[in-house]
C-alpha cells in the first residue's frame, strides 16, 4: 500500500509516496535523487548511509522510510547549502581523509553528530565514536586528524 | 615546477567527494530504467535440463529474460576467454549466472527469480586443488581436458629457472624445507559491483562503469555485444574501492546486454551478499620450498613448488602463478633457483586478481622461509637477510639484473624505526655491492 511521506530534507519539506517496506535510503536515492547517502551493504554494517534524523546519526539503510514523518533528516548534501564548506567538509579535504571517497558521505554525518554532542573528544573518544563507518581504503588516521582539526578551531564555518 | 616534489596537494576531486556530489556508478538513475538481477546456479556444479520463464513471465513489471541465446557476439569473456557470460548447457560453480531477468525495480526481479523452473542436475564437485589435479577426478568443467591449466598447449606446470638447482642443493651444508599456505580473500570494496547502461541519441551504448581498467575489458565486452568500439562509450574514473576486484567484468556485460535487448537504460547491481559470494577472490596459494644453505649463511639454491586454486575459470590466476613465481623468492641473491608452478580448477567462485596480483603470496611464504633458515643454521635472522639481500647487479630467476636495489637500506631504516640495533658489520653493508 503506497502512502504520502511528507519530513523536512536538508532544511526543505518534501513530500514522496512510498510504500511500507521502503527504507530510508531508498527513498533518498531512488525517489528524490538524494545520492549522497550511500548503498554499501544494505544491512547496517558498513555506516556509508549514515544520515542524521533530529540530529542523531542513524543508517538509512535499516530505518523504515514511514517512521521519518514530520521529522527532520540531514544527508551530506545539506552540510554546505549555501555553497560554502562545512569546517569538516574543508578538514577532510585538506587531510586527505579519504582514497575512493565512497565512505566519505557517511563519515562527514557521524563526524557532525560526535562534535555536536562532544565538541572536544579525546583520539579515543574519535576512534570509538566513527567505528562504525567502515573505510576499506584505510584512512582512519586521516579521518581521526581531520576531526581533531575541527575540534581544535582549525577550521571556521 | 620541482617546487611541488614533497607538498601535499589536496585533490583535484576531493570538493566533489566532500560535497556528495561525485557520481558513483549506482547514482546514476535515470528515466525509464530497468532494473536486472541475475539467475544463478544453485549447484557448485550441474548440468541445465531446461529453464522454465513462463510463470516467471507473469509477475507484474517483468519486461522480458535475457540468456545466452541473447548474446550477438562472443559468448565467452574473461582474462583468459574461458568463462561464460550467462550459463547454456553447464555450471561449474554455485552461483553461476545463467539468466537475468529484468523488470521495473529490483523487488519486482526477486519476485520474478522465484518463479522461474530451473530443471539442473547435479553433479559431483570437486573443490581441492590436489583432488583436482589427479588424473581421473571429475572434471571442472565438460570443455576442459583435465583440470590443469595449459601455460602453453600440453604444458600444466610453469618451470623458470635460473642456474642448476640441484647442484646448488648439493653444494649446501643444510637443506631447509618449508610449506607455506595463503587463503582465500575477498576485496570488499565499500561500493558493490554495478553497472547502468543506455543507448544515446547517436546509437552508442553508453555504459558507466567502475572498472579499474578500462582497456582490459572494453575489447571483452565489445566482442560479447558484437558492437564495433566506436559504438562503446565506456565512462568510467569513478571507483569505489577496487583493490584489484574491478580488474574482472561483473556487471557491465549484463547491463550492457540488457540495454540491448530491451534498449531502456538498466541497472545491474550485486548485493553486498552476491558480492562477496560470487564475485572474483584472491585464490589460495600454497608453496613448498626446497632451501639450500652454507654455514656461513650463504643461499646456494631455492626449489619451489607452487600450486594455485584457480577456481572454475581462468581470469588472471595462471598470470598470477608466473607474477608469484618471479617474487617467490624474496629480494635475494640465489646463485641457483627453480620455480615450478601449476594453476588449478576447482568448482569454486572463479579466483583473479588482487593487490599487488600475487607478488606477497610469494614474498610472505619466502620470508616464513628465512626464519627457518636462520634457525637451521643457527644465525641471526637479520644477519641471514643482510647477507643475501640483492646488490646491483644481481639476477633475479627470471633473469632480470637488479638494479637501484635497496632491500639493505629498507632493512636498515625497519630496524631502527623498531628500536632494534644492528651490529656495525651489518649496517657497514650497501646495496651497491657485495
Amino acid at each position: 500500500m503506497k502512502q504520502i511521506l511528507s519530513f523536512t530534507l536538508n532544511g526543505a519539506p518534501v513530500d514522496v509516496i512510498v510504500t511500507a517496506t521502503e527504507t530510508l535510503l531508498d527513498v533518498l536515492r531512488e525517489k528524490l535523487g538524494v545520492t549522497g547517502p550511500k548503498r554499501g551493504c544494505d544491512n547496517g554494517d558498513c555506516g556509508t548511509c549514515t544520515v542524521l534524523l533530529d540530529g542523531e546519526p542513524v543508517r538509512s539503510c535499516l530505518t523504515i522510510a514511514l517512521t521519518v514523518a514530520g521529522r527532520q533528516v540531514l544527508t551530506v548534501e545539506g552540510l554546505s547549502p549555501d555553497g560554502d564548506l562545512h569546517p569538516l567538509q574543508k578538514a577532510f579535504h585538506e587531510h586527505g581523509a579519504f582514497q575512493c571517497g565512497f565512505c566519505t558521505p557517511g563519515m562527514l554525518m557521524s563526524a557532525k553528530a560526535l562534535l555536536d554532542t562532544n565538541p572536544n573528544p579525546s583520539r579515543v573518544e574519535i576512534r570509538e565514536y566513527m567505528s562504525g563507518n567502515l573505510c576499506r581504503c584505510g584512512s582512519y588516521e586521516e579521518v581521526v586528524e581531520a576531526i581533531q582539526a575541527v575540534a581544535a578551531g582549525e577550521y571556521k564555518e | 615546477m620541482t617546487e611541488y616534489v614533497g607538498m601535499a596537494m589536496p585533490r583535484y576531486d576531493g570538493i566533489g567527494q566532500v560535497k556528495g556530489q561525485t557520481k558513483f556508478v549506482d547514482d546514476f538513475v535515470l528515466p525509464g530504467m530497468l532494473y536486472a538481477k541475475a539467475l544463478r546456479s544453485p549447484v557448485h556444479k550441474g548440468l541445465i535440463r531446461s529453464v522454465d520463464f513462463s510463470a516467471a513471465k507473469k509477475v507484474p513489471g517483468v519486461v522480458g529474460f535475457v540468456t545466452a541465446d541473447d548474446i550477438p557476439g562472443n559468448r565467452l569473456f574473461g582474462a583468459c576467454g574461458d568463462q561464460q557470460v550467462l550459463a547454456e548447457s553447464y555450471t561449474a560453480y554455485k552461483g553461476e549466472d545463467i539468466a537475468l531477468v529484468v523488470a521495473v525495480d529490483e523487488d519486482t526481479c526477486m519476485e520474478a527469480l522465484e518463479k522461474v523452473k530451473l530443471d539442473i542436475e547435479e553433479q559431483e564437485p570437486v573443490f581441492d586443488m590436489f583432488e583436482a589435479a589427479k588424473p581421473g577426478a571429475p572434471l571442472v568443467r565438460p570443455d576442459l581436458k583435465s583440470n590443469m591449466w595449459e601455460f602453453m598447449p600440453g604444458v600444466t606446470t610453469r618451470v623458470i629457472y635460473l642456474g642448476d638447482v640441484d647442484k646448488g642443493l648439493a653444494e649446501a651444508d643444510y637443506i631447509v624445507e618449508g610449506r607455506y599456505t595463503t587463503g582465500e580473500q575477498d576485496h570488499a570494496a565499500m561500493e558493490p559491483m554495478v553497472s547502468v547502461a543506455y543507448f544515446d541519441d547517436a546509437e552508442r551504448l553508453v555504459i558507466h562503469t567502475h572498472s579499474q581498467c578500462l582497456q582490459f575489458q572494453l575489447g571483452s565486452l565489445a566482442s560479447i555485444f558484437d558492437l564495433p568500439l566506436s559504438r562503446i562509450r565506456y565512462i568510467g574514473g569513478v571507483v569505489g574501492g577496487g583493490f584489484g576486484g574491478k580488474n574482472h567484468i561483473h556487471a557491465d556485460h549484463f547491463a550492457g546486454l540488457a540495454a540491448l535487448k530491451f534498449r531502456r537504460p538498466v541497472k545491474y547491481r550485486l548485493s553486498r551478499r552476491e558480492d562477496l559470494l560470487y564475485s572474483t577472490k584472491r585464490g589460495v596459494f600454497i608453496l613448498e620450498y626446497k632451501t639450500g644453505v652454507k654455514k656461513d649463511g650463504r643461499l646456494t639454491a631455492n626449489y619451489i613448488k607452487l600450486w594455485h586454486d584457480a577456481g572454475a575459470y581462468g581470469g588472471f590466476s595462471p598470470y598470477g602463478v608466473e607474477k608469484c613465481s618471479m617474487f617467490a623468492s624474496g629480494p635475494y641473491h640465489i646463485p641457483n633457483m627453480r620455480v615450478e608452478g601449476q594453476c588449478v580448477f576447482t568448482n569454486k567462485a572463479g579466483s583473479s586478481s588482487m593487490r599487488g596480483f600475487t607478488i606477497m603470496n610469494g614474498q610472505f611464504p619466502m620470508e616464513m622461509q628465512m626464519t627457518k633458515v636462520a634457525e637451521a643454521v643457527g644465525i641471526d635472522q637479520w644477519e641471514l637477510r643482510f647477507i643475501n639481500a640483492w646488490r646491483d647487479g644481481d639476477m633475479g630467476v627470471s633473469r632480470y639484473v637488479v638494479r637501484g636495489a635497496g632491500a639493505l637500506e629498507a632493512m636498515t631504516g625497519a630496524a631502527k624505526l623498531a628500536g632494534i640495533e644492528l651490529p656495525d658489520h651489518l649496517l657497514a653493508m650497501s646495496s651497491r655491492g657485495r
